[in-house]
């Protein structure tokens, strides 16, 4: 499934101590650009969600009526403003909260708790602090492979930290990096688990607009070539037309339900540069932030 | 001068200078890691003064070594200050207390010998301590051991802490030494009473704290753990215990101070060998000399013991920042 080079390099130098890691630098296996519909179509389906909490003054009906269907490899955004449930709905999907009506079914599986065949994203890296670059993505691999020699799993988890670019860091803390560093780490951690479905909330949203760029590229690098189904939050309109296939927007909350799903039809592979030129990118920027703007508070 | 000779002294200057980059002509990593250790040299607190060190020169460091020698002398003055004044109280007529100097006059025989042994309770103040210290040793470490147990429990499990949380908030405010005839009925010696007394005096900070703190674990950290199947050991050691550590630290470096605090009062009720025990006898015996003593030795002690617990904390602790 996975081939192995092996690379070996320097991790810091110091006096006479050098540390050497050998990495395998993993190649997947190419994805064909064949439709894979083996598996269920409707390979993340959402059914008739409703969510309601019961906070101190009674209760807050958070989602009313949500009906997805996400298709395998499909790379599917959210938009919407803020507080109108998208990041409910993702942990809905993630399974850190339990649906108060309606299922969410991944692979014709329900879901009814975190697993690591949803691998998720956080806003706030949430990199343990106490754990190496490479420590952290280790933690993943150590729960999808236990049983694999732990040289091994070091090795994978390097090829992770490789894939992003951040070999050179793979001993250093969190505390040690950037924003834009500490989210490609989560994003290595994320693709280690091996998952069937990838939920990001907000990955780049705290992260400065030129850093943004960059990482919306290296996503998608990474993505076209494993081409995971992708579920992602973002406020950035430009970033949901530029990653996405299809792009869900969301009414405000509470009660908050699918206003549109518009699709994105610019072919991939996508670069800023000719989407720039695809007309279908100036008419679908008009409508998403006609919509935001017509929904707006104010 | 001509040309030819000028141009000669500028190419001898030139050569003269070495080129700092054909020194070190590796990667950009060296440079900065040759950068650190320059700033690490530099630091003005940890070289010693050079042969040629001008004053004038270097006000920084003139300043850095003034706070220095303050830190150092004005405790000391205050010392001889505050001792001159004890001497002079002292010293009035149909006072009890001995000054300084008769202090050290009639306690000279413990404090030139804290090892003595001679039997019984008859022993140097060094082995009086260490006697205490060992009862503190147990009743502390029991309580570092229940109290981070319990406190993981209460703090895991809404059900626990429920049930179990308004007990404690009782229990905790009965003061050490009223939990000593119970425990002298249940126990019936004095070393196990003493230790209970330990326990139960420091199990409760350990205990709230270490509660509090794995309440307050991050949920972001939480929602981690729970995507990636941390469960057992590994959310223990991985996510529990690192996010949680800074607050049972802070708890045990309260409960040492309580507990020292408590077995020099517990001893002094149940007695043997222990530096509690020897101020009782002491009094009785009307030594006021051998009380002070001990009594400066219990603060240093008290001190030490505080020190390592907050030294031993901040080893671990500085894994613990985001």
């Amino acid at each position: 499934m996975y081939s192995y080079t092996k690379k070996t390099y320097t991790l810091y130098k110091e006096k006479s101590i050098t540390m050497t890691v050998t990495t395998a630098q993993l190649e997947p296996s190419s994805v064909s650009n064949a439709p894979i519909q083996m598996e269920h179509p409707e390979f993340v389906n959402i059914t008739g969600l409703h969510k309601v909490f019961g906070t101190r003054k009674g209760l807050y009906y958070a989602l009313e009526n949500i009906d997805l269907k996400i298709r395998k490899g499909e790379f599917v955004s959210l938009i919407g403003h803020s507080g109108c449930g998208k990041s409910t709905l993702l942990n809905l999907v993630a399974g850190l909260t339990q649906p108060s009506q309606g299922s969410v079914l991944v692979n014709n599986r329900e879901v009814t708790s975190p697993g690591l065949d949803r691998a998720v994203v956080f806003q706030s890296h949430s990199l343990l602090p106490w754990l190496s670059v490479l420590d952290n993505v280790k933690v993943a691999i150590d729960s999808v492979y236990p049983h694999k020699p732990s040289k091994e799993r070091k090795e994978m988890a390097m090829s992770f930290v490789e894939m992003v670019h951040l070999g050179a860091h793979a001993l250093k803390k969190p505390s040690e990096l950037s924003g834009g560093m500490k989210q490609r780490v989560g994003i290595a951690r994320a693709f280690a688990s091996n998952p069937q479905v990838l939920l990001l909330d907000e990955p780049f949203g705290a992260l400065d607009a030129l850093t943004r760029g960059s990482m919306q590229d290296e996503l998608t690098n990474i993505w076209e070539k494993n081409q995971k189904t992708v579920m992602m939050i973002t406020h950035d309109v430009d970033e949901a037309i530029f990653l996405s296939d299809r792009i869900v927007l969301m009414s405000n909350g509470p009660r908050a339900h699918i206003a549109k799903i518009v699709n994105v039809p610019i072919p991939r592979p996508r670069t800023r540069e000719t989407l720039l030129e695809a007309p279908e990118y100036i008419e679908l920027r008009k409508e998403l932030l006609h919509y935001l703007v017509k929904t707006s508070i104010h | 001068m001509n040309a030819l000779q000028e141009e000669a002294l500028n190419t001898t200057h030139q050569e003269s200078l070495p080129d700092p980059l054909q020194l070190a002509p590796e990667t950009n990593s060296n440079n900065q890691l040759n950068l650190v250790r320059a700033e690490k040299k530099a630091d003005l607190t940890k070289t010693k003064n050079p042969k040629n060190f001008d004053p004038a020169q270097n006000p920084e460091r003139v300043k850095y070594l003034q706070e220095r020698a303050r830190s150092i002398i004005l405790p000391i003055v205050a010392i001889f200050i505050l001792g001159y004044l004890w001497e002079t109280y002292s010293s009035q007529e149909g006072v009890v207390l001995p000054g300084p100097i008769k202090t050290f006059k009639e306690s000279w025989y413990y404090i030139a010998h804290p090892f003595f042994d001679n039997g019984s309770n008859d022993k140097g103040l060094g082995w009086q301590l260490f006697s205490s210290l060992q009862r503190v040793g147990l009743g502390y470490g029991l309580a570092s051991i229940i109290g981070i147990l319990m406190g993981i429990i209460i703090g895991k499990s809404s059900i626990m802490f429920k049930a179990l949380d308004p007990i404690f908030q009782v229990l905790r405010t009965i003061p050490p030494l009223a939990w000593l005839p119970l425990s002298l009925a249940t126990f019936g010696e004095a070393n196990p009473s003493a230790i209970f007394v330990i326990f139960i005096t420091a199990v409760w900070p350990i205990l709230i704290n270490t509660a509090v703190g794995v309440m307050r674990i991050p949920s972001d950290y939480e929602n981690v753990a729970q995507v990636y199947q941390l469960r057992g050991f590994r959310y223990f050691f991985l996510v529990l215990l690192p996010a949680a550590s800074p607050y049972i630290f802070t708890g045990m470096r309260i409960s040492i101070g309580m507990a020292w605090l408590a077995i020099v009062a517990a001893e002094m009720l149940t007695g043997g060998v222990g530096i509690g025990f020897f101020i009782w006898d002491s009094w009785n015996s009307s030594r006021m000399s051998d009380i002070i003593v001990s009594v400066i030795y219990v603060g240093l002690v008290g001190l030490i013991l505080d020190r390592i617990v907050s030294y031993t904390a901040g080893f671990f602790g500085s894994k613990a920042e985001t």
